[in-house]
């Protein structure tokens, strides 16, 4: 018996530290970007927000923060249509070569992004897209619309397709159906694959560094150059709202599923 | 809608086999195109020109560029250097394996155990990390490790060390970083496959004489196969190119495939060498998920609905 205490104790602790590695690095760079000193001390001895102060200052900064918003919101609206599309086709639908197509449409989330990246920079360089919103758009689009296509599938296999057919015996076209009964349905799981979509392009710096340039970069470009060659502390203040951003859309969405599961157990 | 969870083989929610389902044909029994099928159109068409046809045209340029024939491949095969790059993507790619094996485990078994307010704690412990931002983990990684990081001055400070120790720009700080980028996804198929264990076999066994390790080794362990399987070749696959980690980590000799590919276009505008590592790299990535998809459904495998 004194055995098997000792070995959930010693699993206890190995676990622990696991834990304590896994957070580590949110630990380090919130109280970091608080710190007076430009070298970085921890646990700062003054605190200054001077680092948020240099952030909300440099156009660069804002710019490409602005830049990552716009590609985002356009990635997460092209990937919803295109991905929802895709999902309705593949688990409704009939089409050819079904294999080649469900391989296609994963593979921009298992090909490396080094090489996705050197790629569309190939090509883009030669139909003058590097340096442009829309060609940021574009590759984003293709490395997040899997998130969708995946969420979204998943809720439609597990949608009872019966509910459409009693809407379509009640005397509701298609369209009606889709949109009164369907959609409802699986709208927590294309708002998820929203949600990945839009992170997906918003944190993406592989591809980026290779289509960035003095013209038009993005956050994650802007901060990789501030911690390649030596650390810019800015990077821990922007680190820190990006991090708190993560968080709380994150929360908000468990918020929403909790209040969800919460509901549907009192109907049952 | 959390990703992974329903990694490796569990079956959804319903108990029926998306596959088996009525009203979803495969192959001989349903071909051409329905109304419904007309919607997968789009995507394919825009999947096709944006990243097809770029990567067919470095596949191109690997063998054109400077001159046609198959000299990059050659230059990479037989350079001792480039070649390393190749063997070190590997090694580094295996420890990294094994290592979120050995920490995933246990922490996956324990999530098991514990209570649900404990294994909540567990469970955010590792969405955290998940969900952050590569960049800000590596950056974070960069404040603890450097010469004059966190962990260095404290261990100077107590008088434990005399100088700092080399934990970055070097193999050591690329493990570190790239353990905890992937422990998530070890972590999770593992606890999906043994949150499905019936842990009543294990009493069984017990209960019919079997010392406790006897019972976990020879009855547990082999239930939680699925799971390993799942993790070990998620994280080998990703860790092999990985680019992020290991350019700002690593040092000139723990340098990654993926490093090498920028560097070589960067660096000395090498399109046509630099496409052939992509190659290699892409070839390479693509045969072992062919090997993976024997195991297992991929889709299963990448994400999913809770």
């Amino acid at each position: 018996m004194s055995t098997k205490v000792l070995c959930r104790t010693a699993l206890a602790g190995v676990v622990t530290l696991t834990a304590i590695y896994l957070v580590a690095p949110v630990f380090v760079v919130i109280p970091t970007s608080f710190n007076a000193s430009p070298f970085l001390e921890f646990p700062p001895k003054v605190f200054s927000t001077r680092w948020y102060q240099s952030y909300f200052d440099d156009p660069a900064w804002i710019n490409a923060t602005l830049n990552s918003l716009q590609i985002g919101v356009w990635v997460t609206i092209l990937s919803v249509v295109l991905g929802t599309g895709a999902a309705l086709a593949m688990v409704r639908g009939r089409y050819p070569l079904r294999a080649i197509v469900s391989g296609l449409v994963l593979a921009p989330m298992l090909v490396p992004y080094v090489i996705v990246g050197l790629a569309v920079y190939a090509v883009f360089l030669e139909l003058g897209l590097t340096q442009s919103i829309l060609g940021f758009v574009l590759v984003h689009t293709a490395l997040a619309v899997p998130f969708v296509v995946i969420n979204v599938s998943a809720a439609l296999v597990s949608f009872d397709e019966r509910l459409e057919l009693a809407s379509m015996s009640l005397g509701a076209n298609r369209v009606t159906t889709f949109l009164k009964v369907t959609l409802p349905n699986i709208l927590p799981s294309v708002l998820a694959g929203a949600l990945f979509a839009f992170i997906t392009s918003f944190d993406e710096v592989v591809t980026s560094t290779f289509l960035a340039g003095p013209d038009v970069s993005t956050l994650p470009v802007q901060m990789w150059s501030g911690v390649r060659v030596q650390i810019d502390p800015t990077v821990a203040a922007v680190s820190t709202m990006l991090l708190l951003v993560t968080l709380a859309l994150f929360a908000s969405a468990g918020l929403v599923r909790l209040v969800r599961s919460r509901r549907l157990n009192r109907v049952a | 809608m959390t990703t992974l969870t329903h990694a490796a083989e569990s079956p959804p929610a319903d108990g029926t086999d998306p596959a088996t389902r009525p009203g979803r044909g495969h192959g001989a029994e349903r071909r051409g195109l329905d109304r419904w099928g007309l919607l997968v159109l789009p995507l394919v068409v825009f999947l096709l020109l944006v990243f097809i046809t770029p990567l067919a045209v470095i596949l191109a340029r690997s063998v054109t560029d400077p001159q046609v024939g198959v000299e990059n491949y050659l230059d990479f095969f037989s350079s001792s250097v480039y070649f390393d790059v190749l063997v070190n993507t590997f090694e580094i790619s295996g420890l990294v394996t094994l290592l979120t094996l050995l920490l995933g485990f246990p922490y996956a078994y324990l999530m098991t155990l514990a209570s649900p307010f404990w294994r909540g704690v567990l469970l955010v412990a590792v969405l955290v990390p998940f969900w952050t931002s590569l960049l800000v983990r590596t950056f974070a990684w960069k404040l603890l490790l450097d010469n004059t990081g966190i962990v260095n001055t404290f261990l100077l400070d107590q008088g434990l060390v005399d100088e700092p120790l080399a934990l970055i720009r070097n193999q050591t700080g690329v493990l570190i970083g790239m353990v905890q980028v992937m422990l998530p996804y070890a972590v999770l198929p593992l606890f999906a496959t043994m949150r499905g264990i019936d842990r009543r076999l294990v009493d069984a066994a017990e209960g019919l004489g079997a010392r406790p390790i006897v019972a976990f080794w020879r009855i547990y362990a082999p239930l939680t196969l699925p799971g390993v399987v799942a993790a070990t070749l998620l994280v080998f696959i990703s860790s092999i190119g990985f680019y992020v980690t290991p350019a700002l980590l690593g040092g000139p000799k723990s340098m990654m495939i993926g490093e090498l590919i920028v560097q070589q276009l960067s660096g000395v505008l090498n399109w046509g060498f630099a496409s052939a590592l992509a190659v290699v790299l892409l070839v390479v990535t693509s045969l072992l998920l062919l090997v993976v998809s024997r195991f297992v459904r991929i889709g299963r495998l990448i994400g999913g609905q809770e």
